[in-house]
């Protein structure tokens, strides 16, 4: 057997907790090709020349090697359950992608003229906040993840769409059955691996059907948040088909509060592993806006992006990516190129000049971003400011098996006690 | 002691205990203040400006603040650190004296230094007619204060605006006019609008759009005379085509004028076209020599672009503004081999009706246009500019977040037309000319000719034309 790329091996789940050296060895050459015919890129530089390159496609359905069975063999059936439903804005193309995010950007911030629907949220999210950190009280352990992490974004995003609460444990058991069975690696064709995948097939499903319900209800009975505002459109852009409209519910809902678990569990997670970082935060609680660049820097919640491929021929970095080959962009390797950011593996909480792609760039950044951010600074911030005398107590923590939506699954964590 | 260790002591005990002056107190000569801090700078620093105010910024005055949104008072500039200089704000500089190495200001004061930067910018070229420009209601927009007079007089809802000049300026404003539902009339000698900046075949797509939002948008003509009433209010405008506009408020968008007129006599390479300096900021003498204490940056500096030819470009861009006079900022406080080039591409954008525009790169260089993504018919594509088979510009209506791979084509001087985009191609890809207008020629450039007859004495100097 051949011996195994180092993006393989950052795949590779014993590496989940640190993949750091293998993106190192990685970006000994900035786009490599792998054995599957992807090519990964690993590079600061070539990842955004990438992302502002009108000839790299982010849809799905232009992947030719995915009739070919040319992407990861487990990878592929979790992706077609993803493609049966119709694209979302960050599995399409201008100019769909461009109309279907200008629809979304009214309903979420607000109109061009009033767009502060999400800076509005503040006393939400402040309340929320205190609300978790007062339940601590008393305790010596906590579980950062489950009981500071999730709860936050999962219970914003949801006013925000306009989803009832009650159903977070059902989406939240289909969401976690589907990432749970996404595997690009090598351990893709495990046993184990595949037997999760018709499960996680089946959830993908399931979320879409229950999304659907949900649109249904919302056309014939107007309620609040952005979805139902959604379905009642009558903007100039015209309405969003219910198919399009189904799957970029689903991801709102998913990508709305996964990778913000993930930040605030890897900001808290890094800032213990650097206490002198966690004592400067404290002294100076205005660092957290630019802390919280950094750690979205140091951390990335996605680390890379799997749909994109080239349709035509690019010459990129001495290498040329043949038309139809599919291109991962690994922006976890990207926030740490030393080429771009100066010693990328320390922690420093004022970097200058910190343009991470932990939202990554281009017509495709992050649509949540001022949302994740807000959400974030106040959960980090309030987090430093009330906890007193915080402790790993695992380190490195039980990490989840996803390889894109990269997260620890606990991070427990004793306490002598929780502050006013 | 070695005589790399004397220039490194020069240097420190210049940023130490040297005496900068800035003239100049907008965004070029804030940010190159800041950009002097940061390079280590603690010697004296002192920022001169004729208008009153602290620097503020000036994009907003013709979009946010005359729609009412924002005041004009709340454009200050933000402030990225201390500057800890001398403001003398309120006081413009009168004059240049390089061998004493002193500015003369308004109030008779002389100012020392031992490096200058230039930053005075362009003002609005007024309504040439003395006495027409003095009638009540007619405007020219640069500053805050033509802001806020503007927007009060827009605010008051005239019954029709009249815009002279179909540049940036001059759209923007007719443009904020149709969103507040104001008549506009909008007057532009040339065959369309933007045509200076971004060509024929661009500004035809700018008519379009300033027609559909309802601008009474006349082209190929020009404003001939403004009429006042008793009261001395403007009311009418006669236009060379011989028809008149009933109109209470004029906007005189004529593009701008250098303020070079306080460097008469300092012998500099100044002139309409700017203040001459290398690609590192520092200014030129009349002689076309290199000055080691004067130095240029933002709108008035005119300096060769390794891109476009090495020819000399004055750009009146706000990002040129800033990394010009960071670059420097950084040259007045080294010495070679550490001096810096400010090389970045061109760049400006601007908003209206609706619309965000973004331009990288110098489209009037280029002789050809190609649309490359979107559609035109949507007034949401990018196109690039060519000449002699490379792309140098491109222009993207709401498709800004593309202009980057255009900026990266335009460095590498990559092939004209550039590959086709995997999809959302627009109906037509055949390069086409852009139709630039034949650049036209400044009537106030004074001659330039040379004195003196044993090579050794010959100079330059400035002859205003004899009429």
């Amino acid at each position: 057997m051949a011996e195994e790329t180092p993006w393989q091996q950052a795949l590779r789940y014993t590496n989940r907790a640190n993949p750091y050296p293998f993106y190192a060895e990685l970006r000994k050459t900035p786009v490599a090709r792998q054995p599957d015919g992807t090519y990964v890129v690993s590079t600061y530089r070539e990842i955004v020349t990438l992302l502002h390159d009108p000839r790299v496609s982010s849809d799905v359905r232009k992947l030719p090697s995915r009739a070919a069975a040319a992407v990861e063999p487990g990878a592929e059936p979790i992706t077609e359950a993803v493609i049966e439903l119709e694209p979302n804005i960050i599995t399409c193309d201008p100019p769909e992608h461009d109309h279907d995010r200008r629809m979304m950007t009214r309903h979420f911030f607000g109109p061009a003229d009033a767009p502060h629907q999400i800076s509005d949220l503040e006393p939400d999210i402040r309340r929320i906040v205190a609300g978790l950190l007062d339940g601590m009280r008393g305790k010596t352990r906590i579980d950062v993840v489950d009981e500071y992490a999730y709860p936050l974004p999962v219970t914003l995003i949801c006013k925000v769409l306009g989803v009832p609460l009650e159903d977070e444990p059902r989406f939240h058991a289909w969401i976690e059955t589907a990432l749970d069975a996404l595997d690009f690696g090598p351990e893709a064709a495990s046993e184990e691996m595949r037997s999760r995948l018709a499960g996680a097939r089946r959830s993908v499903k399931e979320l879409a059907q229950f999304m659907a319900g949900l649109l249904g209800q919302y056309a014939e009975r107007p309620g609040p948040g952005m979805l139902s505002a959604m379905v009642h459109d009558g903007g100039p852009d015209g309405r969003m088909s219910e198919g399009v409209l189904a799957s970029n519910a689903v991801l709102l809902l998913f990508a709305g509060h996964e990778t913000t678990v993930n930040l605030i569990a890897h900001s808290v997670l890094t800032l213990l592993r650097h206490p002198e970082a966690l004592e400067e935060l404290r002294r100076r609680p205005d660092l957290i806006v630019p802390a919280v660049e950094e750690l979205l820097r140091f951390e990335s919640s996605v680390q890379f992006w799997h749909t994109r491929s080239a349709v035509e021929d690019i010459d990129i970095a001495g290498t040329t990516i043949p038309a139809g080959a599919p291109i991962f962009l690994v922006y976890g390797s990207a926030n740490r190129d030393p080429q771009r950011f100066a010693d990328p593996d320390r922690l420093d909480l004022e970097r200058p000049d910190n343009q991470h792609l932990g939202f990554s760039q281009g017509i495709h950044f992050c649509f949540g971003a001022p949302l994740a951010r807000l959400e974030v600074q106040v959960a980090v911030e309030e987090f430093v400011r009330r906890v007193e005398n915080p402790r790993l107590v695992a380190d490195p923590p039980p990490y989840r098996h996803n390889q894109i939506f990269r997260g620890p699954r606990h991070v427990l964590v004793d306490i002598d006690g929780i502050r006013d | 002691m070695t005589l790399a260790a004397t220039l490194a002591e020069l240097v420190s005990d210049f940023r130490a205990n040297g005496r900068i002056v800035i003239v100049g107190a907008s965004l070029a000569g804030l940010r190159g203040a800041e950009a002097l801090r940061e390079e280590g700078f603690s010697g004296s620093l002192t920022i001169i400006g004729d208008e009153p105010y602290e620097p503020y910024d000036r994009p907003p005055l013709s979009k946010q603040v005359l729609k009412g949104w924002v005041p004009a008072e709340h454009t200050l500039l933000p402030r990225f650190r201390e500057v800890d200089a001398q403001w003398r704000l309120g006081v413009a500089a009168t004059g240049l004296d390089r061998v004493a190495r002193q500015v003369r200001l308004a109030d008779g004061e002389q100012v020392p230094y031992h490096r200058l930067l230039i930053a005075t910018g362009t003002r609005a070229r007024p309504w040439p007619n003395p006495a027409e420009a003095a009638l009540e209601g007619v405007f020219a927009l640069r500053s805050r204060d033509d802001a806020a007079r503007l927007q009060r007089a827009l605010a008051a809802r005239p019954s029709r605006v009249l815009v002279i000049g179909g540049g940036f300026i001059g759209s923007e404003v007719a443009s904020v006019c149709r969103e507040l539902d104001i008549p506009v009339t909008l007057t532009e000698r040339g065959p369309a609008p933007l045509v200076g900046a971004l060509g024929g075949v661009i500004g035809e797509i700018a008519a379009q759009m300033q027609r559909d939002h309802g601008v009474d948008l006349r082209c190929g003509v020009s404003v001939a005379s403004l009429e006042g009433d008793a009261a001395g209010h403007v009311r009418r405008a006669r236009l060379s085509d011989g028809t008149t506009v009933e109109v209470d408020v004029v906007l005189a968008a004529l593009g701008s004028i250098r303020n070079v007129e306080w460097l008469q006599g300092s012998g500099l390479a100044a002139g309409p076209w700017g203040v001459g300096c290398d690609a590192g900021g520092r200014a030129f003498d009349i002689n076309g020599v290199v000055t080691d204490s004067v130095y240029v940056a933002g709108d008035v500096a005119r300096m060769p672009h390794v891109l476009y030819e090495y020819q000399f470009l004055a750009m009146e861009h706000w990002d040129n503004a800033v990394f010009g006079a960071e670059v420097a900022a950084h040259n007045m406080v080294n010495l070679e081999p550490h001096y810096r080039p400010h090389l970045s591409l061109p760049g400006f954008w601007s908003g209206q009706f609706g619309v965000n525009i973004k331009s990288v790169g110098v489209p009037p260089f280029g002789d050809e246009i190609v649309f490359t993504q979107g559609s035109v018919k949507d007034r949401s594509f990018a196109a690039a500019y060519g000449r002699r088979g490379r792309i140098v510009a491109a222009v993207t209506f709401d498709h800004g977040k593309w202009l980057e791979y255009y900026a990266r084509l335009i460095e590498q001087s990559a092939p004209f037309p550039p590959p086709p985009p995997g999809w959302d191609r627009p109906d037509v890809m055949e390069p086409v000319p852009a139709e630039f207008p034949a650049p036209g020629v400044p009537t106030a450039i004074p001659d330039v000719v040379l004195t003196g007859h044993d090579p050794n004495e010959r100079r330059a100097e400035f002859r205003p034309r004899g009429h």
